[in-house]
């Protein structure tokens, strides 16, 4: 429930039990997008999200009407979905993969008729098991319903949708690296240029890479119109979001809010959102937008949920992920928790990050571990200079893909942060918080 | 554990960048205005311009992947200064490149730091210390020293890849040039990156090993001692090296390779740029095949055949002297008894030009006989070999489309496999092939011919006039259009018919039109079958051009130089030259003479009397085991130059011990034609003479003089009389435009070397290991002795300030030999329905004397197996993988079968020069007076 009066786009039936089948998904609406869909030509359904600012949910914020409309021109065109969402915090395509696998599918079709794809890749992350399950099901029912195959709804419009699971790595979240993994190959990100698979994609095809959150909100556009969506939220950042809120809030949770009018604040407090913080202790830092994210400290509570008005302030709204860290965290702890996963995930492809993110994770650990080393402060703000020269925000970048040059957001903002913190456990040679 | 990627030549590589370069740009490098190729990259722009940009995974002949990062720059875009990789930014028009400044300089250190946090340093046991990129690089552009001072990343070291190439985790950066190598340019992903993060190793698959035949690259383009060899782990370090450019002679592809030595052992071979050529690559054969050289089994003294204990005779020890005037005496007085005829030589491809040249003028001019053949039955008939209009194998990468009529390539002439295979996957290459079973080039073929032995004449005919598709053939309707379409130039540009449609002649004979690679599918179908189909279309598309694919080491070289029956040096017939050569030498020949099989059956029969065999060993390397076993019995006197004790030279009366490749000087010429420099490194062991000094003794002692004291006088001669070689002087080959060697004949001088932008020669990162040697080492020489004698003039064919004899005066140049030549079909008869047809094509690793003598390839051979369809083995009721009998009209033996149903029905496929049990597998069945072998499978 949101603060506002926004509706809820994305989250409208899954506080139902059967919100995956799709009974319940006719029942409430469903199809009805696709159907007013197939009733326009694939360049009405176009302009009409590119009359929308939807912006990318997965992370990179990429307006979606934009990037349909780079596609090269090709006799063949691809649609892939990028449901692998793996990054620590973020859960809340998990949820619509789950909880309303059959919005998904709609937004697909939606698209792949705009875009005039004739097939549909869905990668899902391999681990969620339910959500495949759930997902195949409603590919399944949407054929037998003739939402999917040949000829849909009479339109004379075919498509097939394929699910493919994903094998557990992090990295194939990169839309070059899922392209990679697609085509059968090991998950490295591709080299830039070329810089969009618009222009050469999946088996050199022109390809359109959206998250699943970003397409689960077509349904929703196309049934009520661009300008209902565009009333919603302010500027650039229209429409609704779903924020996947974790850390120390007492209500952790997906919640869907309207964008820019709602705060961080309300985010975390608002007694049907987060609910504040447990025990009534203080907030030391939060995570505007995933593990990857610059953080933020009290100071930036009261900024508004908008893309431009987080990145004006030096972090991103990213995958939606909130992560609250109250007064008894340990930043090292988390920066080096932060780190770990990054290094784990690093493909190993480029020098900077397969190396440099194992030594960072080195040296928090033993920081942490109450073995750190004067000049260990300096020494990891060096490395991540070497992984992403000025460490600023957005990174530059000495490698094929961002993975890298993200390490350093947490370390950074760490040490910016609380610079006395890393150094009492390099000189108490323990860790304060035990 | 997953299997090994398949490689899918149709799929288009995602990472490729467009390569098309139209024009010029100019660019700012470190304030300097330089101009690029569109489209180049920058790495390669830059050190163009003299600029060397520090990389790891670049390779210039292979697609950049970027992931090293040692070579990022500084370019100014849109968005300002930021770091790119140099390797894979194209140049842009007006792009400005700074490679010097601070954040170039800490992006490279901090770079070099990265790769060496869990790189082990142990540079003082490392065979790569000394000739090291990252430690050339490091200390070039990297830290001093290294913050990291955590436990580094272990692995268990090394683990064997494949029998030669050993692999230390711990010392891998990670470049991928290994991985890409067999990936992009062998097309085996036989080894990949396993892992992720810093925990990524390469490693070969579970159950499979590294087996390519290209294995020996990897280690070659390794940028720090990750991968090592068997053969030369260990063996030496890098400064200690001496080298020498050469050519690899064991097969007849001439790969250049500087040929690296210690203590007058070879130790190494690396693969040189040769752009027309091998492009740095080298088989693994070619690599490490110097370990024959090496070998404690060389002969290294003559040996005399003597009566020993007993009544045995056994081969002794004797001195030159000794040996030569047995030799000289023996062959005498066959002479006298039976004239010149009753002498026959076989073998030569093993020689050198120079080597060749002075016994084709030995046996032709003193001893008289044309009975002179360099190949054994495994070849194409001369004629048509030096006549066919030829193709360098540059054209052959650059046609319209290929039609491959040979065996194996991968098997024969490996590298030619790696040009073929690239030119299908990176140029689009049309490629036809026409076989008895599907070999290496199959998925790269647009159309791919099976066609039973006997057959091919019948079906390149059909395929040549555009005509339908035989009744009897097992190739699909499909697989024939697809065939004809590509000769008709569909899907290329062009589009010329041949002559039977359109009556107007291909565009053959420019670089779009079809060349046609010819060698010999199988050793148990007459050699006549391929020329024959060869006619059909030299006749067919009159502008078609011939690459030989024969592959014995200097066979070509040997055949220009007349060994081989009818020819005399300089792709003469003994008609047409006789005048030319009766004033050059003194004589010649009466009449044409026998090849390999009429020697031999001639010896057989008893007929001739005596042979004298090159190291040629045809009691393992001829088809016709039974036929080679009754002429070296009844054959009265046997000489054999040789370097091993093979099992022909055993039987030998006389062996006289030859210097070997990498042990002498002179030239060879490749399929092609192409005569390049054997670089000598070194002493030939024992009392080890090089070839053409044997002759010339000989020759004296017969009383006769070959009028030649150096290798430079023989090439100085063969230059004035072999009219192919004409103008190709030693001061031309000695010309730095040359280093790729010079094509015969010659067309046009100065000769080029290849593209503008091929990858600068001995570049430290495109060939690792030779720079640092040539620094710290011995210079690199183009070779020594004998031809340092005073530079000829290079300016056209009469070779003016050459020394020794003057031209002929009176006879005018003879023409060379042109193909086609009227020609007698060959009848092959019908196989009866019981019968399967053999196939015997040749393998890398064989039970040859090269392979045998070294120690890391011996084991890599394997015995004879038969594979047949599964239905030709259903009908007799055996499983694969047990044993059957095989009967021919020779012999029957037992042998080993495995069912392979990619193989045509009614087909017997047996590998030559392996042995089946203690019995040579395929030579027991061969009759070669046969045009093919039909054979009987039996239970036993």
């Amino acid at each position: 429930m949101a603060l506002t009066e926004a509706p809820r786009i994305l989250t409208s039936r899954i506080e139902q039990e059967d919100s995956h089948s799709l009974e319940r998904y006719l029942a409430t609406g469903g199809y009805a997008g696709l159907r007013k869909a197939l009733s326009m030509t694939p360049e009405e359904v176009a302009a009409e999200v590119d009359a929308v600012s939807l912006l990318g949910r997965g992370g990179a914020g990429f307006p979606a009407g934009r990037k349909w409309s780079m596609l090269r021109q090709a006799p063949t065109t691809y649609l892939v979905v990028n449901g692998d969402e793996s990054e620590p915090a973020t859960f809340k395509d998990h949820l619509l993969l789950e909880r309303d696998p059959h919005q998904l599918v709609e937004g697909c079709v939606i698209c792949a008729y705009a875009i005039g794809a004739a097939r549909v890749f869905l990668y899902v992350r391999g681990e969620f098991a339910l959500g495949l399950e759930r997902v195949q099901q409603a590919v399944n029912e949407a054929y037998s319903h003739g939402a999917l195959g040949r000829d849909i709804f009479g339109s004379g419009f075919s498509l097939d949708l394929v699910v493919h699971p994903g094998a557990g790595a992090y990295i194939c979240g990169e839309e070059t690296a899922l392209l990679e993994s697609l085509e059968g190959k090991r998950g490295f990100p591709r080299i830039k240029p070329p810089y969009f698979p618009a222009s050469i994609g999946l088996y050199g095809e022109p390809t359109v890479v959206n998250n699943v959150e970003t397409l689960s909100n077509l349904p929703w556009v196309l049934v009520n119109g661009s300008e209902a969506f565009s009333k919603l939220g302010e500027g650039r950042s229209t429409g609704t979001r779903l924020f996947a809120l974790s850390g120390h809030v007492k209500r952790p949770g997906v919640y869907e809010v309207e964008m820019v009018k709602t705060t961080f604040r309300d985010l975390v407090y608002a007694p049907l959102l987060g609910g504040g913080i447990p025990g009534g202790r203080d907030l030391k830092a939060f995570i505007p937008g995933g593990a990857s994210a610059p953080w933020f400290g009290p100071d930036q509570i009261d900024l508004p949920l908008g893309q431009d008005e987080v990145a004006a302030q030096g972090s991103m709204l990213g995958s939606g992920s909130v992560i609250v860290m109250d007064s008894s965290t340990c930043v090292v702890r988390a920066a080096w928790r932060i780190t770990r996963f990054f290094w784990r995930e690093s493909c190993g492809q480029c020098t900077p990050c397969r190396e440099g993110s194992g030594w960072l994770e080195k040296i928090l650990r033993r920081i942490e571990d109450g073995r750190g080393r004067e000049g260990d402060v300096d020494l990891l703000m060096d490395v991540c200079d070497n992984l992403a020269p000025g460490v600023s925000w957005p990174p530059q970048q000495t490698t094929i893909c961002v993975l890298g040059p993200s390490i350093p957001s947490s370390i950074a903002s760490g040490i910016r942060m609380f610079r006395d913190e890393f150094l009492v456990h390099v000189k108490d040679g323990r860790c304060p918080f035990g | 554990m997953a299997s090994p990627r398949v490689f899918d030549p149709t799929v288009v590589s995602h990472h490729a960048i467009s390569s098309s370069r139209v024009g010029e740009v100019k660019f700012t490098l470190d304030g300097r205005e330089v101009t690029a190729e569109a489209g180049e990259f920058l790495i390669a722009a830059a050190e163009r311009a003299g600029v060397f940009i520090p990389r790891f995974c670049y390779h210039p002949r292979m697609k950049p992947v970027g992931m090293c990062r040692m070579c990022l720059v500084e370019v100014s875009g849109p968005r300002g200064a930021t770091l790119q990789p140099a390797c894979y930014i194209p140049v842009g028009e007006g792009m400005e490149v700074v490679t010097t400044s601070e954040k170039v300089r800490k992006a490279q250190d901090g770079v070099l730091e990265f790769l060496l946090v869990n790189h082990p340093l142990d540079c003082p046991v490392c065979d790569k210390g000394g000739e090291c990129p990252l430690q050339d690089q490091t200390f070039a552009y990297g830290p001093g020293e290294s913050r990291f001072v955590e436990e580094k990343r272990h692995w268990s070291k090394p683990i064997a890849l494949s029998e030669l190439v050993l692999l230390d985790r711990e010392r891998c950066i990670q470049c991928g040039r290994c991985v890409r190598f067999a990936l992009e340019i062998a097309g085996e992903a036989q080894i990949d990156f396993l892992g992720r993060g810093d925990q990524v190793e390469v490693n070969i698959f579970e159950d499979h090993s590294f087996t390519s035949y290209f294995s020996g690259n990897t280690i070659q383009i390794c940028p720090v001692g990750a991968l090592t060899s068997t053969p030369y782990r260990f063996g030496a370090r890098p400064w200690d090296l001496e080298q020498v450019e050469s050519t690899c002679t064991l097969c007849a592809f001439g790969c250049r390779a500087a040929v690296q030595s210690s203590a007058n052992r070879v130790t190494r071979l690396i693969g040189i740029d040769s752009d027309p050529v091998n492009q740095s690559w080298l088989c693994d054969k070619g690599r490490f095949g110097y370990e024959a050289v090496n070998s404690e089994d060389r002969l290294t003294e003559p040996l005399v055949r003597r009566r020993g204990e007993g009544d045995r005779e056994d081969l002794e020890p004797a001195s030159w002297s000794e040996a030569i005037s047995i030799v000289a005496d023996r062959l005498s007085k066959i002479l006298e008894e039976h004239g010149p005829p009753s002498i026959g030589v076989v073998g030569g491809a093993r020689l050198s030009n120079e080597d060749a040249y002075a016994w084709a003028k030995l046996a032709k001019s003193i001893i008289g006989t044309d009975s002179v053949d360099a190949q054994l039955a495994d070849g194409l008939r001369a004629e048509a070999v030096l006549g066919l209009p030829r193709a360098t194998i540059d054209e052959a990468c650059a046609a319209r489309c290929v039609v491959v009529l040979s065996g194996d390539l991968r098997e024969e002439l490996p590298v030619l496999f790696l040009r073929l295979r690239g030119a299908v996957v990176e140029k689009g290459l049309r490629l036809i092939e026409v076989t008895p079973r599907p070999t290496a080039l199959t998925p790269y073929a647009t159309a791919s011919i099976l066609c039973r032995p006997g057959e091919s004449a019948r079906m390149v005919r059909a395929l040549a006039n555009g005509a339908v598709r035989p009744d009897s053939s097992v190739v699909s309707e499909d697989v024939w259009a697809s065939a004809l379409g590509a000769l008709a130039g569909e899907g290329s540009a062009g589009g010329a018919q041949p002559t039977g449609d359109s009556g107007s002649a291909g565009g053959a004979g420019d670089a779009g039109g079809i060349v046609v690679v010819l060698g010999r599918p199988s050793l148990a179908e007459a050699g006549d079958l391929v020329v024959e189909a060869a006619t059909s279309m030299a006749e067919a598309w009159p502008n078609a051009l011939f690459l030989p694919a024969l592959r014995r080491g200097n066979v070509m070289g040997a055949l220009d130089m007349g060994l081989a029956p009818g020819i005399l040096p300089g792709r003469v017939s003994l008609d047409d030259g006789r005048g030319w050569f009766t004033e050059s030498w003194g004589s010649v020949p009466d009449g044409r003479g026998e090849g390999s099989s009429g020697i031999l059956s001639s010896l057989a029969a008893g007929t001739m009397k005596a042979l004298v065999l090159l190291g040629a060993d045809p009691l393992g390397d001829f088809p016709d085991f039974k036929l080679a076993e009754e002429a070296l019995e009844n054959a009265d006197f046997v000489v054999a130059v040789e370097s091993f004790l093979s099992p022909s030279s055993e039987c030998a009366d006389v062996v006289l011990p030859a210097a070997t490749v990498h042990e002498r000087q002179g030239t060879t010429t490749n399929i092609e034609g192409r005569i390049t420099r054997l670089g000598q490194k070194m002493v030939p062991p024992g009392q080890c003479r090089p070839d053409w000094m044997i002759a010339a003794e000989l020759a004296s002692a017969l009383g006769g003089d070959l009028g030649f004291s150096t290798v430079a006088e023989i090439w100085d001669e063969i230059e004035k009389v072999a009219p192919s070689h004409a103008g190709i002087t030693r001061a031309a080959l000695d010309r730095p435009a040359a280093r790729d060697g010079i094509v015969a004949p010659l067309v046009a001088f100065p000769v080029s070397i290849g593209r503008k932008d091929a990858p600068l020669r001995f570049d430290p990162m495109a060939t690792p290991g030779i720079v640092a040697v040539e620094v710290q080492g011995a210079p690199l020489r183009a070779g020594q002795g004998g031809w340092e004698d005073g530079a000829n003039g290079a300016n056209g064919a009469n070779g003016n300030g050459a020394q020794g004899r003057a031209l002929p005066a009176t006879s005018a140049r003879p023409r060379t030999i042109a193909w086609p030549q009227a020609f007698e079909p060959v009848h092959v008869p019908s196989a009866d329905s019981y019968s399967l047809r053999l196939v015997a094509p040749r393998k890398l690793y064989d039970d040859g004397v090269t392979i045998g003598a070294c120690d890391s390839l011996v084991a890599l051979s394997s015995s004879a197996l038969l594979q047949v369809n599964r239905h030709d083995l259903d009908r007799i009721g055996v499983s694969s993988g047990e044993k059957v009998r095989l009967r021919s009209s020779r012999t029957s033996l037992e042998i080993e079968v495995l069912a392979d149903d990619s193989i045509p029905r009614a087909t017997a496929v047996v590998g030559f020069n392996l042995d089946a049990g203690d019995v040579p597998g395929a030579a027991s069945l061969i009759d070669v007076t046969q045009p093919v072998v039909d054979v009987r499978m039996e239970t036993l």
